[in-house]
């Protein structure tokens, strides 16, 4: 439907980081046929950070797992599509080769910090065990590397020895990025890294987050469901309904020239910061149950701007500019650039 | 006449570990004044879930004052608190974990009636779980429905609904959205103040989350380590955060909003103990603004402007 996409698309492949096209994945279950992503295009040029945002059953975290070439198989299956990481394609690779890549080339963080590490291992002896693994090094030269990761993710050193449980959650998952980062991944994944964090811990861990990616000159792919955390730390936005990405630009594009109604549906579902007390505005209904995923655009059943074509057929792509796009019946070549329906 | 619904006074809520006493709520007052709502904010850990089932004498409070509608609870007897009780229901965060898996929407609304003894005809029952439905927006079709078969929003208008079963005056919301995703977590939040209009309920809303306690909230509380640290009227706290606290955690949101970026005030290091904590100031080591004082004695409560109270010995009037 969309092939003219690496047309337009904006940077020629060797700049790009990471390059997902037209992916698709489903998991075959026994109560039927999930619809996980349905044809998923992202592409990171180096050094930029992509916010990838959306609701629970969106496919962020299939997208995060699929680049790890981590989906588990059965019941997940890789109908279509192309990874590209660093020019070098991913669904191709065996697992002994995916290993060297993992954790070395690129990395990823969960959400949960407390179920992420080892508990009977020492924090220390878990960063050692990255570094020795990509490095092939002996322990004794792995221990001071290890200890200066702590260290940067400030962990005092006299601490090292001691075992997750005795970390709090903020500390965790400090340990947790500081094995992600340990061989200096040129992308780091994180899902959803401070959800099960409080605010200020999560300040914290977002602040040392931004200095670490210029130390490191990484690339990142940051999955949340938070748009404050989206303009704390990246420079491009996609939202991501129904396993494709409905809306795509950079941060001004998302926040000040929305064109998508589900974007929009995001933005009015949170209180307004200059008139608190005013009624939310939420998107009515429910996600798409993904089994059984709406003709047309996924959206029109809970859109407000929905028309009769939006039932019947998939809205194709329209470029407001090289990095702002959106899939949505609304907009043709021009209007996508003058802005719709939408307000600002 | 005009006094409040729910006064609570030097509430302390102590739990025994190995290590000594650990001081979960140590002693809190406020007034909540009725079809209002107080927002309880504060990290994990802070106390502010055992405030809100200490008040509801859910778990017993180690000492203080519980005056519900002119009731000392604390003086009631087991069966005068249960009938109580009828009066003053909570919410709960999880609504995955908060109801039984082997209970239809039907038996999960209608439990508080049998538990009640109330309205024990079948069919009248029956009525009441439909009307409870439809105040709380569940399609009537999921009568017959199992929590697993239904998503968190819906899962949480269960909850809601079990709440409002026995028409209380009071209900404690604990996290009651944070579980959710935004858009549904925007449907129920508009349901509950729905709500509170049409019903006149009083609210106490406990939460992290800052941007939607100021949505919802009259007057906002923040609680650090057991402790009450500052409490004032929503507006009046955003627009003068005193508590160095405060002002941390209300910088440290992350605003959506690209052109407006607030200057962050990040804290050092996490919180210390709550297991028997030394008499001064429990923020003293993270705080920027502390001075000799702050480590040698408490900080009380004190009203600073009308009806803004904190405790530290460095907030001013405004």
């Amino acid at each position: 439907m969309n092939q003219n996409d690496a047309v337009t698309a904006p940077s020629p492949m060797d700049s790009l980081e990471l390059d997902i096209r037209d992916l698709r994945v489903e998991y075959r279950t026994m109560e039927g046929t999930v619809y996980a992503l349905n044809g998923i295009d992202l592409q990171i040029p180096k050094g930029r950070t992509l916010g990838l945002v959306g609701e629970t059953g969106a496919g962020k975290s299939t997208t995060g797992l699929a680049i790890m070439n981590l989906i588990p198989s059965p019941p997940g299956v890789i109908v279509s599509g192309s990874i590209f990481l660093g020019g070098e394609s991913i669904l191709k690779k065996s697992e002994k080769e995916m290993n060297l890549i993992r954790g070395n080339k690129v990395s990823m963080i969960f959400q949960d910090p407390m179920t992420s590490l080892n508990p009977v291992v020492p924090v220390v002896d878990q960063i050692m065990e990255v570094i020795e693994h990509h490095e092939k090094i002996s322990p004794r030269e792995s221990l001071p590397k290890a200890l200066e990761m702590l260290e940067m993710v400030g962990i005092p050193r006299n601490r090292a020895h001691e075992y997750p449980h005795q970390f709090s959650g903020g500390m965790k998952q400090r340990v947790i990025i500081a094995i992600a980062l340990a061989c200096s991944p040129y992308l780091l994944i994180a899902d959803e890294p401070t959800t099960a964090l409080d605010v200020t811990i999560q300040a914290q861990v977002l602040d040392m987050m931004r200095e670490l990616r210029k130390k490191y000159q990484m690339s990142m792919l940051m999955i949340t469901h938070d748009l404050g955390i989206v303009v704390e730390i990246c420079d491009l936005v996609a939202v991501i309904y129904d396993g494709r990405v409905v809306e795509h630009g950079t941060l001004r594009d998302i926040f000040i020239n929305t064109r998508h109604p589900y974007t929009e549906g995001l933005f009015n579902s949170l209180p307004d910061m200059e008139n608190p007390k005013a009624e939310l505005k939420p998107i009515p209904g429910l996600m798409p149950d993904p089994t059984r995923i709406p003709t047309g655009c996924p959206f029109h059943p809970r859109c407000g701007y929905a028309m009769d074509i939006c039932a019947k057929t998939r809205p194709s792509r329209y470029y407001a500019s090289t990095e702002h796009y959106v899939e949505c019946h609304l907009y043709d070549e021009k209007t996508v650039v003058s802005g719709g329906r939408i307000k600002q | 006449m005009n006094t409040p619904l729910l006064e609570v006074k030097n509430l302390k809520k102590y739990f025994k570990t190995p290590n000594g006493m650990l001081h979960a709520v140590d002693d809190v007052s406020f007034t909540l004044e009725r079809g209002s709502t107080l927002g309880l904010v504060g990290e994990s850990g802070c106390g502010k879930s055992t405030t809100g089932r200490a008040i509801l004498c859910l778990t017993e409070p180690t000492s203080g004052q519980i005056i519900f509608d002119g009731q000392h609870l604390m003086k009631l007897s087991p069966s005068e608190l249960r009938r109580q009780r009828q009066d003053m229901q909570i919410i709960f965060q999880d609504p995955y974990s908060s109801l039984d898996p082997r209970f239809t929407v039907a038996q999960a609304i209608e439990e508080p009636f049998r538990i009640h003894k109330l309205i024990m005809d079948k069919r009248e029952r029956h009525k009441k779980v439909l009307a409870l439905m439809d105040t709380v927006g569940l399609a009537r079709r999921l009568i017959n429905s199992y929590p697993h078969e239904l998503d968190g929003g819906r899962r949480q208008r269960i909850g809601i609904a079990r709440a409002l079963a026995l028409g209380p005056r009071f209900i404690v919301c604990d996290e009651p959205v944070s579980a959710l995703d935004v858009s549904i977590q925007a449907q129920i939040l508009n349901l509950m103040k729905q709500l509170q209009r049409e019903l006149g309920l009083t609210y106490l809303f406990i939460t992290h989350d800052l941007s939607v306690v100021r949505h919802f909230s009259d007057d906002i509380a923040v609680m650090y380590l057991g402790r009450m640290v500052e409490k004032a009227p929503t507006e009046a706290l955003f627009a003068h955060p005193l508590h160095p606290y405060t002002k941390a955690l209300l910088s440290a949101i992350p605003i959506p909003d690209i052109d407006r970026r607030t200057e962050r005030i990040l804290l050092k290091g996490e919180l210390s103990s709550p297991i028997e904590p030394a008499k001064i100031c429990r923020f003293s080591n993270r705080c920027g603004e502390c001075i000799d004082l702050c480590k040698e004695e408490e900080p009380l409560m004190h009203e600073v402007s009308p009806g803004h109270f904190v405790s530290c010995f460095r907030a001013s009037g405004y």
